[in-house]
């Protein structure tokens, strides 16, 4: 059996990369190695699971310097030459070891506008959206996010400008301003707008290129500039 | 500065950059044109002066530039050196101003 030369950071904002030696196993996931060091090599290390099965969102970390999920990451797909490199999330204050604070990630969610608000009551009927719909379509090309991170962490822009919102923020906003229920309309719109909102992004597309989900939000940020070029044109912003 | 003014200034970005689209070729395919037999001073002024459609042409230009330049520098100041506020509104006003200055001087003078 051959062995895995893993470096793990290990510490917060400080710290250094501890190197371990993992054996290799068929079919095995990076989540699965970092696993095999908490329980079998060294406890004191901090990372966080949940699902397993790409679902949840909660095991992103960065592997090899790219943001992944490391549920869904075979050791085989990115070992290069049997070495492992497992950092935190980039663009997230870490907590310790692989473990980041998201509460940044998720307050910009809020910033952006990101809950749905409707108008209707329960004595109201069903909102009928046709499927297919251009708004409904443009909704669900960004619909299955689940809010992991990785995007957020990919992106050089919110390295570059803290501020900015980020993808995953924008993209859900998106998601909202395309669904006929929801009534925040402007208000979200100017929430999104600016030098912190969809207007910073650069279009670099690493979030697009490293979505688990395979989301663009690129193109959700590319609609929200639009969306919001046709209010300011009209005098609505 | 407030959501409108930046959503204005983004606009005002993008239709600039698609002028400069169109005016940056027109300026490259007049060089290599211009440059066929050798360039001289005599030549460029014999083109241009009193040559109503340079003069729009170059104006057109030059005020793109003007308001293009300082609207995309304002990020990449922020980006790279941290530079936000009112101090770099006014620098980007302050590069507008110069850029359109120094741009139609030089259009005027070949006017002219």
């Amino acid at each position: 059996m051959t062995a895995l030369q893993v470096d793990v950071w290990r510490g917060a904002a400080e710290g250094r990369l501890q190197r371990y030696d993992v054996p290799r196993f068929p079919s095995q996931t990076v989540l699965d190695v970092v696993t095999h060091i908490q329980r079998k090599l060294d406890p004191t290390l901090a990372y966080r699971y949940a699902c397993r099965v790409g679902m949840c969102g909660s095991c992103a970390m960065t592997v090899n310097g790219v943001p992944r999920w490391t549920c869904r990451t075979h050791v085989d797909r990115v070992a290069k030459n049997g070495v492992l490199q497992l950092r935190p999330l980039r663009n997230l204050p870490v907590i310790r070891d692989l473990v980041t604070d998201m509460r940044s990630f998720f307050d910009k969610w809020e910033r952006a506008g990101g809950h749905f608000e409707g108008a209707s009551t329960k004595a109201d009927d069903f909102a009928r959206v046709a499927p297919d719909s251009a708004a409904r379509q443009a909704a669900d090309a960004g619909i299955e996010c689940i809010g992991c991170g990785v995007c957020y962490s990919a992106c050089d822009v919110v390295s570059w400008n803290p501020d900015y919102l980020g993808p995953a923020a924008l993209n859900r906003a998106w998601t909202l301003v395309n669904d006929p229920r929801d009534k925040a309309g402007v208000t979200r719109l100017r929430a999104i707008a600016g030098d912190a909102g969809c207007h910073a992004c650069h279009t670099h597309m690493s979030c697009t290129e490293r979505c688990p989900k395979h989301i663009s939000p690129t193109a959700s940020i590319a609609g929200l500039k639009r969306a919001v070029t046709r209010a300011a044109l009209d005098g609505k912003l | 500065m407030s959501k409108r003014s930046d959503a204005r200034l983004w606009i005002a970005q993008r239709a600039t950059a698609a002028l400069l689209a169109l005016c940056v070729t027109v300026h490259l395919v007049t060089i290599v044109y211009a440059v066929r037999g050798g360039l001289s001073a005599a030549e460029i002024l014999g083109r241009t002066r009193g040559n109503v459609g340079w003069l729009a042409f170059y104006t057109v230009f030059v005020l793109a530039v003007a308001v293009h330049a300082p609207i995309g520098l304002r990020p990449v100041v922020t980006e790279w050196l941290g530079w936000r506020g009112r101090s770099r509104e006014w620098a980007a006003l302050a590069l507008g101003v110069a850029l359109a200055w120094m741009g139609m001087r030089a259009v005027l003078v070949l006017y002219a």
